[in-house]
């Protein structure tokens, strides 16, 4: 614990190491420890108030900073961007408090706490993904009382969880759910991936790297281990399926990322972009390009936020 | 093997103490497949927790209710695991609420709110989820197009039926009823007592009936139990206890019907 109790030099001294103070991070680890024990179950924790609102990602930060040390490079995306305000304040935040390296590619980081998005490359045993949750209950749409949600995990009655997801059906003629779609955790534990589009649900599947969820406001921690089974759910003759979109990105041309529309003028004109803007940059370095790049300096590609469900 | 003599229900000296104040007190009876039981009383006599304590969702004080499961042989159901007794109160048994508010699901559809039992054990093809639904729709007469509707866009009665039918698609064999037909006017407890006298005769459904509407135990059930002050009074044959009654406390619930 010693060598984390960094005396930072003279402006920022007033902090700990990583802003939360020891006590509290070793309370967050064994919550993390715990959420890791057994994948998808959500882990109450003794959440702080932190210079931020809720969110914002108060959950996500608490759990960075109980993971993170001084070695680690951490790079935060929100909705895929490197550059939002979210993005920017929470690097920020650490680069000041923990005066670690901060990044904005991928391959890089050994944390990336995320907003609304898993990066398009595939993630490495020696990384871990730390989610913003808002709400970690999946069952909450149906169920309000927590209580009751508590024994429904426990006693594994999801019968609830595919009520929603056949109303959607009778509704829209599909499954609608296009974001924050449950899965089930190795066969045990339906599991809120937070919003992340459901596009990002196969990825969560065996994936190699760690994955820590943090709830602010709920003070829930959940976990997935690496290379854990993550099923999506659905019905036998309504099988899942991820978005897709006709269009390339119109920077970089990738056809297999994450696209979001962009509205470029009043006369219908719009294009589509990949979400995740280093994923996009590394491919126009690569020479990839999209039809509408004409060559302009690169970085001049980025999406606006809150255009997570402008492609559906 | 279940034999057809052979008790479905067996309650044993039923008590519900709420710290001094009885509940209800050494109730104890038989229910046979496909019996109709019904408990009269006035308000606070117990009847409602006398069901809510063989219902298991509400532990006895002293006692034991024993069910005859379809694998497991006769169980003291307060003796399962919560897992299993869930189980069982989903799918083997069904529960009507007298406000259909509280046994619906007001937010989703009425096929969702069908097909939430079936979802529950394990069915997971939307197709024959939303045929079963449709098909139970029919059996309660809840016309096909009101299908996706929400129950919030029904009225009382067509509540009460879509209750009914969402809490028999999984075929229990025993359901309990507390005051179906409270709150409901005449014209429509008539039609909806004479749709649940044609499902419990077509399906063999053994019920529990908790009312204090003598002609609603009259016309559904064969047995008869009265209850004042936490204790059954007088048991037996329905047209034997309501012609012919031999406690006081009986003879003056029977006398204070209307008569035309």
């Amino acid at each position: 614990m010693e060598q984390t109790v960094n005396q930072m030099d003279d402006t920022a001294s007033a902090y700990n190491f990583a802003y939360l103070d020891e006590q509290t991070k070793r309370m967050i680890r064994r919550a993390l420890l715990k959420a890791v024990a057994i994948p998808g179950y959500q882990v109450p924790f003794a959440g702080r108030e932190m210079p931020m609102p809720y969110g914002w990602g108060t959950g996500g930060v608490q759990v960075t900073a109980a993971v993170i040390g001084p070695q680690d490079t951490l790079k935060v995306i929100d909705q895929g961007a490197d550059d939002t305000t979210n993005a920017v304040s929470i690097r920020q935040f650490f680069a000041k408090t923990a005066n670690v390296a901060t990044t904005e590619k991928t391959a890089d980081a050994s944390i990336i706490q995320t907003r609304h998005r898993i990066p398009e490359r595939e993630l490495r045993e020696d990384q871990i993904l730390v989610y913003q949750v808002p709400i970690p209950e999946p069952l909450r749409f149906l169920e309000p009382r927590e209580t009751e949600t508590r024994k429904m995990h426990a006693l594994e009655e999801y019968g609830l969880m595919h009520v929603k997801l056949y109303e959607d059906i009778a509704r829209h003629g599909h499954i609608a759910t296009t974001y924050a779609y449950p899965v089930m955790v190795d066969d045990r534990y339906v599991m809120d991936p937070s919003p992340t589009p459901k596009f990002d649900n196969p990825k969560m599947d065996n994936m190699a790297a760690l994955q820590l969820f943090g709830a602010g406001r709920e003070k829930r921690i959940y976990a997935l281990p690496p290379y854990t089974k993550v099923r999506s759910l659905d019905f036998e003759d309504h099988p899942f399926e991820v978005q897709s979109w006709d269009d390339e990105c119109g920077m970089c041309g990738a056809r297999d990322s994450y696209l979001d529309e962009v509205i470029l003028d009043d006369k219908g004109n719009r294009m589509f972009v990949c979400s995740d803007t280093d994923y996009c940059t590394e491919r126009q370095e690569a020479g990839h390009r999209g039809p509408q790049h004409h060559d302009q300096p690169l970085g001049s590609t980025k999406s606006s936020p809150n255009s997570e469900k402008a492609a559906e | 093997m279940t034999k057809m003599n052979d008790p479905l229900l067996r309650v044993d000296n039923l008590t519900m103490m709420y710290g001094d104040r009885v509940g209800c007190k050494d109730v104890s009876f038989d229910l046979r497949p496909g019996e109709v039981l019904g408990i009269v009383g006035e308000s606070g006599s117990g009847k409602s927790t006398l069901l809510r304590s063989i219902s298991a969702q509400q532990e006895p004080t002293k006692g034991r209710v024993e069910y005859q499961t379809r694998i497991d042989g006769t169980r003291d159901v307060y003796e399962m695991s919560e897992a299993q007794r869930r189980l069982l109160m989903r799918t083997d048994w069904a529960f009507v609420h007298q406000n259909p508010r509280d046994g619906l699901r007001m937010n989703v559809s009425a096929g969702a709110n069908i097909g939430e039992r079936l979802m529950a054990v394990g069915d997971r093809h939307y197709g024959n989820i939303r045929n079963a639904a449709d098909t139970w729709l029919g059996k309660v007469e809840i016309a096909s197009e009101r299908l996706d509707d929400l129950p919030s866009t029904f009225s009382g009665g067509m509540q009460q039926r879509l209750q009914i039918a969402r809490n028999l698609v999984t075929s229990p064999r025993l359901v309990f009823m507390d005051e179906p037909t409270g709150g409901l006017d005449v014209s429509v407890q008539a039609r909806l007592l004479d749709l649940l006298r044609g499902l419990v005769h077509d399906l063999n459904l053994a019920v529990i009936i908790v009312t204090h509407d003598l002609a609603v135990a009259r016309l559904l059930s064969h047995r008869l139990m009265v209850m004042q002050q936490g204790k059954v009074i007088e048991s037996g044959l329905t047209d034997q206890v309501l012609d012919d009654p031999q406690h006081a406390y009986t003879q003056l619930l029977v006398s204070s019907i209307l008569q035309n």
